[in-house]
């Protein structure tokens, strides 16, 4: 449509590609903008940690002093090394155990309320959209209570199953749900196959990309996740990769060199993923906003 | 075997894919909510539980430091509100005209702040925000030729270091939302736009604002809930939730001191659900504003 218009008037076209210019270096200072922070973090991660404890998060390019101190400290397998590991050990399993039974779930729970009609079919969703609305925090004290006297407290099971039944995962797998034939249910029942075979065997194969959409939005945010983990847990061979780095942040001794590097090390699980899954990512975090 | 029947006819099935959020929904939502709603009229003490009414409420309301954190957190949230809805929904619109080159790109690098975590951001923009004059911002300042400012020892640049850190992680997120947003409407109603000869900004006005209204409440109502809880950013900005005059102390950092630093678990009930009452009431209003009832009402 544009390309007709400019084709017709060179003038139109000029201002065309000035607007264009001016639109791309626009986004260009932006991301330049967004990757400073993340860049001047990777610098420092090359330089000594009391240079961050002195001077703040400061550019210098000069590579002649930059060293590979922290990295090779972290990786240096003593005793700070060993508890950096252990962290990024725990942050993985938690992860990849919360994505998977969280993802089951949420689907089984979607499942049972696109794929059938039952009484309390729309009372049940509007409770799934009701627990939408009241924010974690205010959940997180009385959960917490809660958690001490189930004697799940500094257990990845306190850590996980209050989250497990997820509201947006929920939705987003039903939406998801809403577009697939009904049809195909009853066509598994005639030939005979079980309520819970035509949703393991039939249905589930067939919703797989919204799995991996919602398996990296689940991801990302267990990786990340901070306040809940930081609650639950309390020894410190059980924390996550957030409250590890956290509990680094004391001023004295030589912790930044491993908060900094660490730090940066962090954030290469989720990036790799990013990268690789990018578009289902986009799928994944925006089908909520599009149905409102 | 009558059990096992029952529990694989078609009538039952959907209640048993349906059980695990009742349960969760009954163990870590009504529990936890009423147990909260109770405490809130609760003198917790190790010795045993004191009824007390309303009391930690009118205490609540009388504590200066808690009207702090409800100012701190609704300056933040509507600054928020302002700088997060329109330039991410403009930044879509340019992302999905023709304009832009290297779309892929852009959409990755602003993006790529939401991917870390809150610890690695917060101790980034910490260090950034540094007093020393060697800190990034004062480096800037200096550049400008003003003089180095004590970033977050400051009421007002304390505030904007927040604010920064939060246009910074989301900026990129809210633009995707917008982005899909776009996605759904029909591209004939800017061609017949086309014909009739409308401009940019009319087009942008009248056909692209109205048919965003979905995806704008939605962004609008995840931002006023996101800013009135926000904690964590605050956190890691102050390596602590201590902050000099509690210039970054929000509503659930309040919550947070006194029910999980302190052990005050009825006064802490008390200031969430305060929060609590006032997310709901802002967002009613705004979905009232935008007519959202009149048009879902099934």
């Amino acid at each position: 449509m544009n390309k007709t218009v400019s084709s017709l008037k060179p003038g139109v076209s000029m201002k065309r590609k000035i607007g264009s210019l001016l639109a791309t270096a626009w986004f260009a200072f932006l991301g330049c903008i967004v990757i400073f922070p993340v860049f001047a973090g990777l610098l420092a991660s090359f330089r000594p940690g009391t240079e961050l404890i002195r001077k703040g998060l400061s550019i210098n390019l000069d590579v002649s002093t930059m060293t590979l101190g922290n990295y090779t400290y972290l990786f240096s397998g003593n005793a700070d090394s060993v508890k950096y590991f252990n962290w990024f050990k725990n942050s993985m399993v938690l992860t990849l155990v919360t994505v998977a039974l969280t993802l089951m779930i949420c689907f089984f729970i979607a499942y049972g309320l696109t794929m059938y009609d039952f009484k309390l079919k729309n009372l049940l969703f509007f409770l799934v959209i009701a627990t939408m609305m009241v924010p974690f925090e205010i959940l997180m004290l009385p959960l917490y209570q809660e958690m001490i006297s189930l004697k799940l407290i500094d257990s990845a099971a306190g850590v996980i199953l209050p989250g497990l039944c997820a509201a947006s995962t929920i939705f987003f797998f039903r939406q998801y749900l809403t577009t697939m034939p009904k049809e195909l249910l009853d066509a598994g029942r005639i030939d005979g196959a079980t309520e819970y075979g035509i949703c393991v065997k039939i249905m589930l194969p067939i919703t797989k990309p919204a799995f991996a959409a919602m398996a990296i939005l689940c991801a990302m945010g267990s990786w990340n996740n901070m306040l809940w983990p930081m609650l639950v847990f309390r020894s410190a061979d059980k924390f996550t990769l957030p409250i590890g780095l956290n509990t680094l942040l004391t001023p004295y001794g030589n912790n930044y060199d491993v908060l900094i590097a660490g730090s940066m090390f962090g954030i290469i699980p989720i990036f790799v993923i990013f990268l690789m899954f990018q578009s289902y990512f986009i799928d994944g975090m925006t089908t909520g906003a599009v149905k409102g | 075997m009558k059990i096992k029947k029952f529990l694989y006819s078609q009538k039952a099935a959907p209640y048993v894919f349906v059980l695990p959020f009742i349960l969760s929904f009954l163990i870590f939502w009504v529990y936890p909510l009423c147990s909260t709603i109770a405490m809130s009229f609760q003198n917790i003490k190790p010795t045993g539980i004191e009824w007390i009414g309303f009391k930690n409420y009118s205490k609540l309301l009388a504590d200066k430091v808690f009207h702090t954190a409800v100012l701190n957190s609704f300056q933040y949230m509507l600054l928020s509100l302002v700088l997060l809805i329109p330039f991410p929904m403009l930044y879509a619109v340019l992302m999905d005209s023709r304009l832009v080159k290297a779309k892929g790109l852009w959409k990755a690098l602003l993006y790529l702040p939401a991917l870390t975590s809150v610890v690695i951001s917060g101790t980034l923009f910490r260090l950034m925000f540094s007093e020393y004059h060697t800190g990034q911002m004062n480096v800037l300042m200096d550049l400008l030729g003003l003089a180095s400012q004590k970033w977050l020892k400051v009421k007002a640049t304390g505030l904007g270091a927040l604010i920064v850190l939060c246009c910074w992680r989301w900026t990129g997120v809210n633009m995707l939302y917008f982005l899909s947003g776009l996605k759904s409407i029909d591209g004939s109603l800017y061609e017949a736009a086309d014909i009739d000869g409308a401009s940019a900004i009319q087009k942008f006005k009248f056909i692209t604002i109205p048919l965003l209204k979905p995806t704008t409440i939605y962004v609008l109502t995840i931002s006023v809930y996101a800013g009135l809880a926000m904690f964590l950013e605050s956190f890691m900005l102050w390596a602590g939730n201590a902050s000099p005059n509690n210039i970054g102390l929000t509503i659930v950092g309040y919550l947070y001191r006194r029910g999980i630093e302190k052990n005050q678990l009825g006064y802490a009930s008390a200031v969430g659900l305060i929060l609590l009452i006032i997310a709901l009431i802002i967002n009613v209003i705004q979905l009232a504003l935008n007519g959202t009832f009149k048009k879902e009402d099934k």
